[in-house]
């Protein structure tokens, strides 16, 4: 009886567990099924690298949303890691104790708040700060970037600040007693051992900023071209996908769909870089 | 029990973690170019001892010591003592190898390449003190055809002689070693004990030994310490052959510890 108990509770686990896994895998297929069908019709490169989105007349190209995607993402990363990095540095390093209480639950909790809250308020402030004091529009790469970078700050400073804190205690006390001053310590020991870790926090951040959709519909203004500077609006993979999916049917939908492909090969490709990152060996 | 020879002169030294008093109230001397061994049980205060002479104990935040320590007759503790240059005069090598995540050359470069004496050294000059440094801990002929070799790649023996490299390359004037010999084999434990021993004359050396029979065979002077007190000190053979306290007399011969 007991026997068996234990069995039963075995397979429930696994039953549980393979659940979660097959839900991953069969959206996947799902998003394939459906969206490769109109690459191969229109022509893999054709698809990717085509200037004209215009789904009415059967024209789809994804460059400029790439274009979008790219350039916002990395507007966000400009802004977000150098502040990111800084700032797990701060906490592991210097911050008193009191004040590293403070800090902590208060960066998690920027990662708690919903991505239509920091939308509307960067719509509200945000943009019209760039209107006012840089010209354009307002809705613009720019925009979305600096919503972006704020986002993205609390997956950059926990992972960085784990990597830093999980250092052997004697690279920094053999370090300073070499008669190295904290800084130098920080800089030519600590930075370089913790490296995969903070590279891993750095693509993780990015991943998530490629992915957000709902912040970014709101004030990037959508626009279909490939931008001429910070200050033009743009349209990204994600926002194509929720703008549109609304009324899209037949070949518009499959076009969505598609568009979800590469997106989910880009994030892909990222978290696997950051597996291999982190679990590599500090020689 | 101090005395104005003294490269360093410990007086009415407490120390506390906390609540917890670490060392009672000590007093001592420690004569210039003699390895003085410090010896007792765990949690006799020893490596505390060790780690508050380059002022490494300030890393804690629950550490606080009343009392005050002379190096050279100057109080370590002044407002003017610049703490990275008095662990450039003060180094250590601790219990467990501490090679830093790079090259064996750069271990060894890392400390006199930060220094301000010898920064703007050229590569050559930046060479000699690393190599000088590698023939004083026994660890050249080792390790010269692979300089450029992770320090990691090293076997333990190797890497703690690396670390005492690391300190000599600073030209320090103490040299504080904590229990270095405590994972090592007999023959790494010999190579770092000759190297000691041949050293003594240009350096202080102040050393926890992870025995009895090491601090018989390097030392000069011992003290004796138990539970953060000091029970006694003095030369080498007197403590072995004749100790005056019969705490020491048991310890040495091995009745507790």
């Amino acid at each position: 009886m007991r026997k068996f108990k234990e069995k039963l509770s075995e397979r429930i686990f696994f039953a549980l567990a393979l659940s979660s896994i097959s839900v991953l895998a069969l959206i996947t297929l799902f998003i394939f099924i459906k969206g490769v069908p109109l690459i191969a019709e229109v022509g893999a490169f054709k698809f990717i690298f085509g200037m004209s989105w215009a789904p009415g007349r059967g024209e789809f190209g994804i460059f400029p949303m790439i274009i979008g995607s790219v350039s916002v993402t990395l507007g966000a990363a400009v802004l977000g890691i150098p502040v990111g990095i800084c700032c797990s540095i701060f906490m592991a390093e210097f911050a008193p104790v009191w004040m590293r209480n403070i800090f902590r639950p208060a960066i998690q909790l920027l990662a708690g708040i919903p991505s239509v809250v920091y939308g509307f308020w960067g719509l509200l402030f945000v943009v019209p700060a760039i209107r006012n004091y840089l010209g354009g529009p307002g809705l613009s790469i720019l925009a979305g970037s600096v919503i972006l970078a704020i986002m993205i700050l609390p997956t950059i400073i926990s992972i960085s600040e784990v990597s830093l804190l999980a250092l052997p205690r004697h690279y920094k006390e053999g370090a300073l007693a070499l008669g190295m001053t904290h800084w130098q310590t920080i800089r030519s020991v600590q930075l370089p051992a913790a490296k995969s870790g903070i590279v891993a926090a750095v693509i993780l951040g990015i991943g998530r900023a490629i992915g957000e959709t709902m912040a970014v519909i709101m004030v990037l203004g959508n626009s279909v071209a490939v931008p001429q500077s910070v200050l033009d609006p743009v349209r990204t993979l994600t926002t194509n996908i929720g703008i549109e999916m609304g009324y899209a049917s037949g070949g518009h939908q499959q076009a969505l769909f598609a568009t979800g492909i590469v997106l989910f090969v880009i994030i892909m490709a990222l978290n696997v870089s950051a597996q291999y990152i982190t679990r590599r060996k500090i020689k | 029990m101090t005395t104005s020879s003294d490269k360093i002169a410990i007086k009415d030294f407490n120390f506390y973690f906390n609540e917890k008093q670490v060392i009672h109230n000590l007093n001592l001397g420690i004569p210039p170019n003699k390895i003085f061994a410090v010896i007792g049980p765990a949690n006799s205060g020893i490596t505390t001892l060790l780690r508050s002479l380059n002022r490494l104990c300030d890393l804690s935040h629950e550490a606080r010591q009343e009392g005050e320590i002379l190096l050279d007759g100057r109080n370590i503790r002044a407002p003017d003592v610049s703490v990275t240059e008095l662990r450039r005069r003060v180094g250590i090598v601790f219990d467990v190898p501490t090679p830093l995540p790079m090259s064996i050359f750069d271990n060894v470069a890392y400390g006199p390449r930060l220094n301000r004496k010898t920064r703007g050294k050229n590569k050559s000059a930046l060479s000699g003190i690393a190599e000088e440094a590698l023939r004083q801990a026994a660890l050249w002929d080792e390790v010269k055809d692979r300089l450029n070799a992770p320090a990691m790649s090293l076997s333990g023996g190797q890497q703690q002689r690396l670390c005492l490299a690391r300190v000599l390359a600073l030209k320090p004037e103490v040299i504080l070693l904590d229990r270095p010999c405590s994972g090592l084999d007999p023959i790494s434990t010999a190579k770092i004990e000759d190297s000691l021993i041949e050293l003594k004359n240009r350096f202080t050396i102040v050393i926890s030994p992870h025995n009895i029979q090491q601090a018989g065979r390097v030392s000069d002077r011992i003290a004796f310490m138990l539970m953060g007190r000091l029970i006694e000190e003095g030369a080498n053979a007197d403590v072995f052959s004749n100790p005056k306290d019969q705490r020491t007399s048991d310890y040495i011969t091995g009745r507790f510890g």
